[in-house]
């Protein structure tokens, strides 16, 4: 079912999602180039298949996970989220995946464990933009264990029912719909269960700027921009900004997880 | 010899064509904006093209005195479209910004003020204004020397724009790292190298 759009008020409203072509035209994969149109120019030779992911760390099962052996076990959903852009752009993508939290229990989550690492393929010879030292390569990401294991946190294998394009992290990426959209990592390669705080890639390239929870907060500015209203994708040359929502709109949903947490301190 | 032919085609050709290219360009710009041309974002890439047209204008007009001066290429009658084209399209930029992207008046000014990349450009643009105003014949006549004093704002005015471009973008990247790179080199050559030079005492 649609999952995702029935529990909240701030939810009630019908998302009315983006176009394919807006979806899959403008994206950030800076493996790829950091331009908007670079993804899909320069994504197609990267291979998807054979896909495997290497679950490790904390876990009772460790080992390479061949993906097309995974999916026959999850239960793949519909999901429209939000997708909240750190740059104050926005769009609304109808998503398939399964939660995360079925593959983690695939591999067995250790008493102890705390929080979920993910890294993203690096092959330098299918990614043009790894050329540059935009970021330290690979892309890394990081959850806290509660956040990985929330029922609104999936990993997405298709959009509008056709299986991930390469540009939007084909065949399989995280999808966190409260927080900022690089949190969301692309073409995962390995998920590490850890009792520490992972690094995570722009938070490596700008402490000041991108920290490790990086929730959509109308209330805390970037430092260079602010965070109060976004831009919806698609609404032409004309568009007005429309208000940036706490938790991108999931605020019942997740609140809970950040009680007593100063949101402007772990921005 | 190379130089004077380049200097001989040139003198045949007129400035006021390049007016009318940056005009009919602009146009062009928003018209593909309005019409889906500039991407699903064009409010985005309309900022982007024109800023960085006028950074490119504005780093073409920077190179005028160092080309005559090294490579004794002549192109001094294009240096005032040049400056007034930088002009142009960084006002376009400015009000794309302004009418288009934030559109909240409240939201401008905490924007000038709180963010340090906009600060850094409006900073800019504010440089470039006095240029612009004195950028004809009466003005150069009736300033006399301190007309020439006054161009050097074009200095300060590069280099904050070039600046604006490396501070808005995110992660390292190289091609605003180029542009700055492009502004200092041209910058450089115009000091005084040899004056030191000569000045260093031989032991």
């Amino acid at each position: 079912g649609l999952a995702g759009i029935t529990a909240s008020p701030a939810r009630a409203e019908t998302l009315e999602p983006n176009s394919w072509d807006d979806i899959t035209s403008y994206n950030n994969f800076y493996e790829f180039g950091t331009r908007k149109d670079d993804p899909k120019a320069n994504a197609g030779g990267m291979t998807t298949t054979p896909w495997s992911i290497r679950l490790d760390g904390m876990v009772d099962r460790p080992g390479t996970y061949d993906l097309a052996q995974i999916l026959p076990q999850m239960m793949i959903e519909d999901r429209i989220y939000r997708l909240r852009c750190v740059e104050a752009w926005s769009m609304v993508v109808p998503w398939q995946g399964f939660e995360l939290a079925d593959l983690l229990d695939l591999a067995g989550v250790q008493d102890g464990a705390r929080y979920v690492a993910f890294e993203t393929l690096l092959r330098r010879d299918e990614m043009p933009g790894t050329r540059y030292p935009v970021l330290d390569w690979p892309y890394v990401e990081g959850l806290r264990l509660d956040e990985a294991r929330h029922p609104l946190t999936i990993m997405a294998t298709g959009i509008y029912g056709k299986p991930l394009p390469n540009q939007n992290g084909a065949p399989l990426r995280l999808v966190v719909p409260w927080k900022y959209g690089f949190k969301s990592i692309k073409s995962v390669v390995r998920i590490t269960l850890t009792d520490s705080e992972p690094p995570t890639s722009w938070n490596k390239a700008a402490p000041g700027e991108y920290g490790f929870y990086s929730n959509v907060n109308p209330n805390v500015d970037h430092p260079r921009w602010s965070q109060k209203a976004e831009r919806r994708i698609g609404g032409g040359l004309f568009a007005k900004k429309v208000p940036t929502l706490m938790f991108n709109g999931y605020e019942q949903d997740v609140a809970g997880l950040y009680d007593g947490m100063d949101l402007a301190r772990h921005f | 010899m190379f130089a004077d032919r380049i200097n001989r085609a040139l003198r045949r050709l007129p400035a006021w064509p390049v007016y009318l290219l940056a005009l009919a360009h602009v146009i062009w710009l928003i018209w593909l904006g309005a019409t889906g041309g500039l991407g699903i974002e064009p409010i985005e890439a309309l900022e982007h093209a024109l800023g960085l047209t006028g950074l490119k204008l504005m780093i073409a007009a920077l190179a005028v005195t160092p080309l005559r001066r090294f490579a004794g290429i002549n192109l001094l009658r294009f240096r005032r479209a040049l400056g007034l084209t930088t002009f142009f399209y960084v006002t376009v930029h400015l009000l794309v910004w302004l009418v288009l992207d934030i559109g909240d008046p409240a939201a401008i000014w905490a924007d000038i003020v709180k963010r340090p990349y906009i600060t850094v450009g409006m900073a800019g643009f504010v440089l470039l204004v006095p240029l612009a105003i004195t950028s004809n014949d009466w003005s150069v006549r009736r300033l006399g020397p301190g007309w020439r004093r006054l161009q050097r704002l074009s200095y300060p005015a590069a280099l904050l724009g070039a600046s604006h471009y490396v501070m808005l973008s995110k992660g390292f990247q190289l091609q605003p790292m180029a542009y700055l790179a492009a502004v200092l080199a041209l910058l450089a050559l115009r000091l005084p190298w040899k004056r030191w030079r000569r000045e260093i005492p031989t032991a």
